[in-house]
């Protein structure tokens, strides 16, 4: 099957209902998206297809449609060209272990697109499927602010 | 009564230095230096001056021993010498470095030493001393117990001054400028006449010197970094999700394994049936190890399918199938022939005058479930055993895979990774065994094994059961006495047992977190009763602290409030230690307590002391037509110095968030031997929609340098369910909270 992430094509050979989450890790070796519960209950393996934000461990590759964008974490931005989300993420320092937090600059990047200028409550729902182990909610809230202020002024 | 085994402070000396070998050992051998690792095989123009930092003339290295998963310790090690160093952040590369006896840590030693952090006595100290000796000769390099910083403070900043002094003798023989006209900035030793030599640079000129031994540290007031805000140095790569944890290590030629081990731990196989799963696609191998088997295959994912189609028959566990089973082991403890150690008795609990109060509390098994599961690459050839994987206790680890593999302890090459989240799971070794055990099978070929979430739950050593038995006295309004009885398994022994470690004496985490407040109670006895060995259990975040310190403040609070008394008020009353009356003070400033309330609305304080950190924690909740909910958490906490303010505020943020969520959400329980729980979706602990506003106030009244990973927790359980009392005239004795309650 051909698979386009963060811009590139890729063929891949696997079973129709391997995940999208081990053909980006074990497969095209992209491992800035994570595996931690493997049923959609932290939001770690967050990616977004057209611009959504989908659980890839519960999305069989097989069912992205051809010509469908995937972007991962590495494909948001990177060190040297951050998305709005990681500049805010790195100036409220977020992330503690950090495993969790591509997955939640993955959510928040989606939750922008819609929203330019979400509510505490707001973030809560949209964000209330990625869980961080470490607790650094406080400043996933901030940080989420912040983004969408960047983002109002771009 | 009959004998009393009462703690003597010889008996436990000498238990403790047979935990080191059985050996009397000399003060001599403690004192002597371990040589310093980087010397070996430095190239030209290298040159390193202790073990902690190496200079070549491309870079700078900063070897950051602490294990990192997530507290921030690389940056907060590194920034300690690089204050003496002056070198600003950007100016070095880090390295976790390789297991080694110099990266020992000293402060490990004081927790369990049975004097209480604030007993500052000649013979605590001297005590201190000793243990810290003690860890010197087990090797002891290690992560945990929140040490980082205590072990860190002095002697990293000790060895940037070593390599600043050292660096401007160096410059000075090299140039002939004597080295009072020398001094040191941004990486460069600058000269009088304003040119300056980089340290890149002086490396063959110090590799002929003998470091400097005789330097004095700087005065706090002319830090440039302590104390400031910091940039953590993983912040770029955990934002931009190209950090390296040890489950993304690519090693050429891996392959991807998973295991199915029995579920009623410690239990054995009886049978297996792998013929479907040898059919499925990427399978390479299927084999027994020990309590289970193992898939390899070429894709994680496959190897998980294929675990999944094994048909296994499992032996039963080796303790009760059952969690009533458990409760009533614990509950059958109280008695005097299983009395660990009587650790207070102050005054005389019998005599004390006023009105009685009895309850009875229960703490349960929580598990860890860093969101990072348990995995290691392990390749293993004649004579190397090469290990990729994230670990707190890197000797330990070379000397349980060396057991598996055959291989000598200094043949295995450990390669330290960020850490996904540990909250203790990655002091444990069994991941890392049944990985050796796989690649042992698979000689050349690096092996990558990765726990599923199910594995990893089902094989999680949680934190342990204790229940608590408490009667107190109290007159006109005041607490008169408090004897409280604790009865757990002992989670250190549990824990030791599993790398072959008998640890004699008495379990101080038993009942830390209550014995060691520092409270001046006229009549407090505090007694700890052993239960027998359950199910397999390990340190969680803050130890025995979560569950005894609920235990000793929610106690407190009930007494507080059947004498009538102000929660707050009679907590600073009875406080016998300036620095945590100071913290109380501070909270109860915050929170602005005693402010009026709405009728729905209550506020709660607890106070627990964990390894040495008074802390204060103040939570305020209103009752919804919805159920309970928590609108705001003012903390206070003393660690006698802040590393880095925004760090700081961070940690402690979450680990009042690890404290409520967990108290409020999450136990394990068993049944038929295995751990009903299966995935985040039973054992969730808090979600961002539950997250409180927190305050956090970190003072610097104690005189040491104290950890801040886990003293947040302990008293976040017992100020909810105060809160919740004080709301709704509720009194919750167990955790988790919501079996009892609703929240929002």
């Amino acid at each position: 099957m051909k698979l386009t992430v963060n811009g590139n094509e890729h063929e891949v050979d696997v079973e129709d209902d391997m995940p999208l989450l081990w053909v980006l890790r074990d497969e095209l070796k992209l491992t800035g998206t994570k595996y931690g519960c493997g049923i959609a209950q932290c939001g770690a393996c967050t990616v977004h297809v057209d611009g959504i934000a989908v659980r890839s461990c519960q999305l069989a590759a097989a069912s992205v449609e051809e010509g469908s964008e995937i972007t991962t974490i590495e494909g948001l931005g990177s060190p040297e060209a951050l998305h709005a989300v990681q500049e805010a993420w790195v100036e409220h320092q977020v992330a503690q272990c950090g495993y969790c937090q591509s997955g939640q600059i993955m959510q928040a990047a989606s939750l922008l697109e819609d929203t330019t200028e979400p509510s505490d409550e707001q973030i809560d729902i949209v964000m209330g499927g990625n869980l961080c182990r470490c607790g650094t909610y406080p400043r996933i809230r901030a940080a989420v602010h912040t983004a969408a202020a960047k983002l109002r002024e771009a | 009564m009959g004998a009393v085994k009462t703690i003597t402070r010889r008996g436990f000396l000498v238990g403790s230095l047979a935990v080191g070998g059985g050996v009397a050992f000399g003060t001599f051998m403690a004192q002597r230096p371990y040589e310093n690792p980087l010397q070996a095989g430095l190239g030209s123009g290298e040159a390193s001056f202790n073990p902690w930092v190496h200079i070549s003339p491309e870079k700078i290295t900063l070897i950051t021993p602490h294990a990192d998963k997530g507290q921030g310790v690389v940056s907060s090690q590194a920034a300690l010498i690089a204050e003496e160093l002056d070198l600003e952040f950007g100016q070095f590369e880090i390295d976790f470095g390789k297991p080694d006896p110099a990266y020992y840590n000293t402060a490990m030693a004081e927790e369990g030493v049975p004097f209480m952090s604030t007993d500052e006595s000649v013979v605590a100290e001297t005590m201190r001393g000793i243990m810290g000796g003690v860890m010197k000769l087990m090797q002891l390099q290690g992560t945990g117990g929140s040490t980082s910083m205590p072990d860190s403070f002095h002697k990293l900043r000790y060895a940037g001054a070593v390599a600043r002094e050292t660096l401007k003798l160096a410059a000075s023989n090299q140039t002939g400028i004597p080295v009072d006209q020398l001094t040191t900035k941004d990486g460069a030793v600058h000269l009088p006449d304003g040119t300056s030599l980089a340290y890149t640079e002086l490396g063959s000129a110090a590799a002929g010197v003998e470091s400097v031994a005789r330097v004095t540290l700087r005065d706090p007031s002319e830090w440039r970094l302590i104390g400031k805000p910091m940039q953590r140095l993983d912040i770029m790569g955990k934002s931009t999700g190209t950090t390296t944890y040890g489950i993304d290590a690519d090693v050429e030629g891996m392959v991807h394994a998973a295991v199915m081990i029995n579920p009623c731990k410690g239990g054995p196989m009886k049978s297996f049936d792998d013929s479907k799963a040898r059919e499925m696609r990427g399978v390479q191998d299927i084999f027994e190890i020990t309590g289970g088997i193992a898939v390899v295959a070429d894709n994680t994912w496959r190897a998980f399918q294929a675990a999944n189609a094994v048909e296994i028959e499992w032996g039963k566990a080796p303790y009760p199938d059952e969690q009533a089973q458990h409760w009533e082991a614990v509950a059958a403890s109280f008695n005097e022939e299983q009395l660990d150690s009587e650790w207070r008795n102050d005054g005389d609990v019998s005599a004390a005058a006023g009105d009685s109060f009895s309850a009875e509390y229960k703490s349960p098994y929580v598990a860890h479930q860093p969101l990072e599961p348990m995995n290691a690459i392990v390749c293993v050839t004649d004579d190397k055993v090469e290990v990729w994987t994230g670990h707190q206790m890197p000797i330990f680890l070379q000397q349980q895979v060396a057991a598996v593999t055959g291989h000598t302890p200094d043949q295995v090459v450990f390669h330290n990774h960020f850490i996904g989240g540990s909250f203790g799971h990655r002091l444990e070794f069994d991941y890392l065994k049944q990985a050796a055990e796989i690649a042992v099978k698979m000689p050349g070929t690096p092996v990558k094994m990765t726990y599923s979430r199910e594995v990893d739950f089902a094989q999680d050593f949680p934190r342990h059961i204790s229940m608590a038995r408490g009667t107190s006295t109290f007159e006109d309004g005041k607490v008169t006495s408090i004897d409280l009885s604790i009865a757990a398994p002992s989670v250190i022994g549990s824990q030791m047992s599993r790398i072959g470690v008998a640890v004699p004496g008495p379990d101080s985490q038993i009942s830390a977190g209550a014995w060691n407040n520092p409270y001046a109670l006229e009549n407090f006895r505090m007694r700890a009763y052993r239960a027998p060995e359950l199910g397999p259990t390990s340190s969680w975040r803050a130890v025995g602290a979560p569950g005894a310190g609920f235990f000793f403040d929610s106690f407190l609070d009930e007494t507080i409030h059947a004498a009538g008394a102000d929660p707050m008020e009679e907590r600073i009353r009875l406080m016998g230690h300036d620095v945590s009356r100071k913290v109380l003070e501070a909270a109860a400033e915050m929170s602005n307590w005693g402010a009026p309330l709405a009728p729905n609305q209550g506020k709660g304080v607890a106070f627990v002391e964990s390894f040495g950190v008074p802390t204060a924690e103040v939570v305020q909740v209103t009752n919804t037509e919805w159920g309970i909910k928590i609108d705001q958490v003012w903390i206070a906490l003393d660690v006698g110095t802040v590393i880095d303010p925004v760090n700081f505020e961070n940690l402690v943020q979450g680990g009042v968030i690890f404290g409520l969520g967990h108290a409020m959400n999450s136990e394990i329980t068993y049944k038929g031997g295995m751990a009903e729980q299966t995935n985040y979706h039973q054992h969730e602990a808090m979600r961002i929609w539950q997250t409180p506003e927190i305050t956090v106030k970190g003072m610097e009244n104690g005189h040491k340098v104290r950890g801040v990973g886990e003293p947040p927790v302990p008293p976040a359980a017992p100020a909810l369910a105060n809160a919740i009392f004080a709301a709704t005239g509720q009194r919750l004795r167990e955790m988790p909270f919501n079996k009892f309650i609703d929240f929002v």
